[in-house]
Order: structure tokens, then sequence, then C-alpha cells
């Protein structure tokens, strides 16, 4: 009954961990969370890269998931730094509330 | 057989972390959602005997950025954002445009499936543990990139505390 694992299953796994995220970022009005589903959406993309990793038997794979959660941190940092100034100034932390951008 | 049993436990714990993470009302409990759901990762790592970026995730996501998060949440008043809408009007549209690009996917996905079986898991690379075979391969081939990972996240820290600055 149990198939042994493949690495298709990491990545339908990746791919719906990818669309969770992408739904939170598209959908969601506060900002916080917004940027929560951007980290699961580089988790999504870290696990297809160990999957690869594994399925081709290299390690490159492993120091680009690295990077990735490199960039991850500065992103997180710099967006919640982003959002104190914003609730600062607007006392909102809705994304579809700071509209000053739009026609 | 055991591998199995651990993959699915571990990807319905992501799954599930991830869909709590961007449903629940409340951004502390969205957000430890985010931390189970990380771990969930975590663990799918370790399965993938990938050992160092286990460590890596535990550290640095759910003891670092998850941490930020919290006081971010604590800092920020989100209580009368809990009490508004959640979702913003395009989200029908929204969901509409996640499910296509899902069948997309899973499409594509069952038609290179037959190419990916793994039949057996490639030898591991070398008789050496993991953290040493990144560590060569990261300081030897991707010495450059490192080093410039350092400068963003100089950036990113300068950034950060002239964002969140009262008075720039």
């Amino acid at each position: 009954m149990l198939h042994p694992i493949t690495t298709t299953h990491y990545l339908i796994l990746s791919a719906a961990l990818l669309l969770i995220g992408t739904l939170g970022v598209l959908a969601r009005r506060n900002i916080v969370i917004i940027l929560m589903s951007i980290e699961l959406i580089l988790n999504a993309v870290n696990i297809n890269l160990i999957a690869f990793s594994r399925h081709l038997g290299q390690v490159t794979g492993q120091i680009f998931a690295i990077f990735v959660i490199t960039v991850a941190v500065a992103e997180a940092a710099v967006g919640l730094g982003i959002l104190i100034a914003l609730f600062r100034n607007k006392e909102t932390v809705l994304a579809d509330e700071v509209d000053l951008l739009k026609w | 057989m055991l591998d199995t049993v651990f993959f699915y436990t571990f990807a319905i714990i992501t799954l599930l972390g991830a869909i709590l993470t961007i449903t629940r009302r409340n951004a502390v409990h969205s957000a430890i959602a985010l931390i189970i759901s990380l771990c969930g990762v975590a663990g799918l790592f370790l399965l993938q005997k990938a050992e160092f970026l286990f460590a890596v995730q535990i550290v640095l996501y759910v003891g670092g950025i998850m941490v930020l998060f919290l006081f971010v949440i604590m800092l920020v008043n989100l209580d009368e954002a809990a009490k508004l809408r959640q979702f913003n009007k395009q989200w029908l549209l929204a969901l509409a445009a996640v499910a296509a690009a899902g069948a997309a996917m899973f499409y594509f996905l069952r038609q290179g499936a037959p190419a990916l079986r793994l039949a057996a898991p490639a030898a591991s690379p070398s008789a050496e543990g993991n953290i040493e075979t990144i560590g060569k391969v990261l300081f030897e081939e991707y010495l450059l990139p490192f080093e410039v990972a350092s400068l963003l996240l100089l950036a990113a820290i300068v950034g950060s505390v002239i964002m969140a600055k009262k008075r720039v």
C-alpha cells in the first residue's frame, strides 16, 4: 500500500506549499501575514532544492538553499522594518489601505 | 518503509501549518502555525540527509526569523486589524489563479514523474559527513557568492535599522 517515496513526492509537496504561500500573499490583507507567506514560498523552494540535491547526489542544491535562507533573513528584516515605519506613519497594517500610488 | 511514514507525517505537519498560517485571524496564532510548518520542513530536510540544513532551519528560521516576527507583532498594534475583514476583495480571483497554477503544475509533474523516479537514492556524494562536504564546496567553489551574501546581510542590517528608526 505504501509506495516508496520518490523525488516526485517532494516536488508535489513543494508545489502545494508554494501555492498555499501564493494564496496567502494574494488574498490576505494583513502585511505581517503576507511576509509570513513569503517565508512559506521560500521554504517550498528550499524543499525543491534539497530534493534535487538528493536526487542528483550533489551538494550544490544544499549550498543554494543556504543562500536562499540568507536572502530570506535579509528580506524578513527589511520587510519588518518597513512595516514598523509604515505603522508609525499611517497607523495601519492592512496592505490594501496603503494605496497612495494607486490611480 | 519507515521513510514513507515519516515523509507523510512531516508533509501533513508542513501543509497543515501552512494552511493555518494563512487562515488564522490572530497574527500570533499565524506565527505559531508557521513555526510548526517550518519544523515540518526541517524534518523533511533530515529525511533527505541534509543534516546541516536541518540545524540551520531550526536555529535560523524557528529561532531567529520567527522571534523577529513575534517581536514585530507585539510592537505593532494588530488588535484592530484582527477585528476587520481578513481577506481582500480579490480573494476569489486569487483563489482561481492559484488553482489554475496548481492544475498546471500537477499536470507537468505527472508528465515528468517517470523520469524522476528515484530507483535507489543516488550514492551519497562521499564518505565524509554532510557538514564537511558542504563546507568544502561552499568555501572552495562558492566563496565569492558567500562573501557577497555577507554584503547583502550588511545592507539589510543598515536598511532595517534606518527603516525602523524614529528620525533618520
